[in-house]
């Protein structure tokens, strides 16, 4: 507990760089899953059934495997290890964190969305077309109509990436002062037998699923209304 | 009244191989109250759907304002945006009553219309609401926002959905005098889609009726129920039509 009063320099940084990671991740498949969701719940086309099951996949599809896959793609010898450019990251670095936290999270983010769009009244694009709103206009109207349900999507999606070990610790390598976030550093320290640090991370941890949690309790409580 | 605001030829509107509206021809003169009756289920909700132009017809043409629109090409927004529907349910937004009457105003990029909603407010008897969520209102005061986020708008033509179905008498006078007013203040085309053939009469300059998706007989109000041509309207008009 004293090493979280006391705003341990090493807790800190693990701390900061966990926000800093899960948080670009966040935004990331916020704005990828978002319209995805979107169109998904709104238009019918062509082949959506099949990106409705493939979305359903990635819901539920172990993160491991995500950070395997991950991992695999950016190797040297894997297709993206290959290709020098500066936007591709590198193995074992946050940026590597950052993608793999994000595709576990996109799936996350759109099949919320999509559902919360699909439990607004369809005549309400119908409604909105008829006081003059563009397609986007009111598209825009049904996402901000479902605003709870997207961000319960948001806030759920950042719970599950905060919280996850195996895909960062595969693609970060939880290198100290470099690619270690909370979840890893509890795995390293309990295995170290420094089990001070270990509780106050995990405490830390704990600590942030339970503010989003409530959050999320708070919004649903406020939809159900 | 020459000036026909709507021209409807050979109209057919088709919903999974069943069609489900013909209208040989029809036209909606400007200025003008144009009361739609017919029993449940005759096609009146989709011919509003069409003069809103919300969806294209299967087949033949509606004229609007001189322009031809044939179902194939898309009405340009602007022409679209000078109608507005009053809808059976009034889909209100989950926000306060004021941003429900803003809203019209904001698609169109009009941010400063407070003043504007205080008085259509004001004119629909809800200004002691205006900052309740609209969810929480009564089925009357709903059905008076939906049309006072109609009207905010100054549309060339009010398309009206039995804009007073299931309300009380002191809701259904309020309404019809706010729907008479427009018309007569500022000549604001009004279609008005109602199962109530007193309604039709107290508001109306002509009477459509509308049997299985088509017209059987448009006439003034007077001719329609007094000396009306088909036996049809006759039987609808007396209250024993069997359908
Ligand atoms: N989107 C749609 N898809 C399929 N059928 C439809 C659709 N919309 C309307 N219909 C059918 O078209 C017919 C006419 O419906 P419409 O809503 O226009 O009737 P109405 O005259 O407004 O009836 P009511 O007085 O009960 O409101 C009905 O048989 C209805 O089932
Ligand atoms: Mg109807």
């Amino acid at each position: 507990m004293g090493l979280i009063l006391s705003g341990d320099p090493s807790l800190t940084e693990v701390v900061v760089l966990s926000l800093r990671v899960s948080g670009t991740a966040l935004l990331i498949s916020t704005l990828i899953g978002i319209p995805i969701g979107a169109v998904l719940g709104l238009r019918r086309f062509v082949g959506r059934p099949f990106v409705m099951a493939l979305l359903y996949t990635g819901m539920g599809f172990p993160p491991v495997v995500i950070g395997l896959l991950v991992y695999l793609f950016l190797s040297r010898s894997g297709p993206l290890g290959q290709i020098e450019a500066g936007w591709i990251p590198r193995l074992f670095t946050p940026e590597a964190m950052i993608l793999a936290q994000s595709v576990i999270a996109i799936p996350l983010v759109a099949g919320f969305t999509m559902a919360a769009v699909l439990g607004v009244d369809p005549q309400l694009q119908l409604q909105a077309r008829a006081l003059g709103a563009t397609p986007w206009q009111a598209t825009f109207t049904t996402l901000a109509e479902a605003r709870v349900g997207v961000i319960i999507a948001i806030v759920a999606a950042f719970g599950r990436i905060i919280a996850e070990v195996g895909a960062v610790m595969l693609v970060g390598g939880n290198i100290d002062g470099r690619t270690r976030v909370l979840t890893t550093a509890v795995v390293l320290e309990t295995r170290k037998g420094n089990f001070d640090l270990a509780i106050a991370l995990g405490i830390t941890l704990i600590g942030l699923a339970f503010v989003i949690n409530t959050t999320v309790l708070l919004l649903q409580r406020q939809v159900s209304r | 009244m020459n000036t026909p605001l709507y021209h409807l030829q050979q109209v057919e509107k088709v919903y999974d191989g069943r069609s489900v509206l013909h209208i040989e021809e029809l036209s909606v003169y400007a200025g003008e109250i144009l009361a739609l009756v017919g029993p449940s289920g005759v096609g009146k909700s989709t011919l509003l759907r069409l003069l809103n132009f919300l969806e294209r017809p299967t087949r033949g043409s509606i004229t609007f304002r001189g322009r031809k629109f044939d179902g194939q090409e898309e009405v340009p927004l602007a022409e679209r945006r000078r109608a507005t529907t009053v809808f059976q349910r009034p889909f209100l937004l989950n926000r306060s009553v004021r941003a429900n009457v803003a809203y019209g105003l904001r698609l169109r990029g009009q941010y400063d219309g407070e003043q504007q909603v205080a008085d259509v407010l004001q004119r629909v008897g809800l200004q002691d609401v205006a900052d309740q969520n609209a969810r929480t209102l009564s089925g009357g005061e709903a059905q008076r926002v939906a049309l006072a986020r109609a009207i905010i708008l100054q549309p060339d033509v009010l398309l009206l959905d039995e804009p007073t179905a299931n309300l009380d008498p002191y809701n259904v006078n309020l309404i019809e005098n706010i729907v008479r007013q427009m018309n007569e203040t500022q000549q604001m085309t009004i279609v008005l889609v109602t199962h109530n053939v007193f309604q039709a009469r107290r508001l109306a300059h002509r009477v459509t009726l509308l049997l299985n998706g088509r017209v059987i007989e448009t006439a003034p109000t007077e001719t329609f129920f007094n000396t009306p041509h088909d036996a049809r309207t006759a039987a609808f008009v007396r209250g024993d039509m069997v359908y």
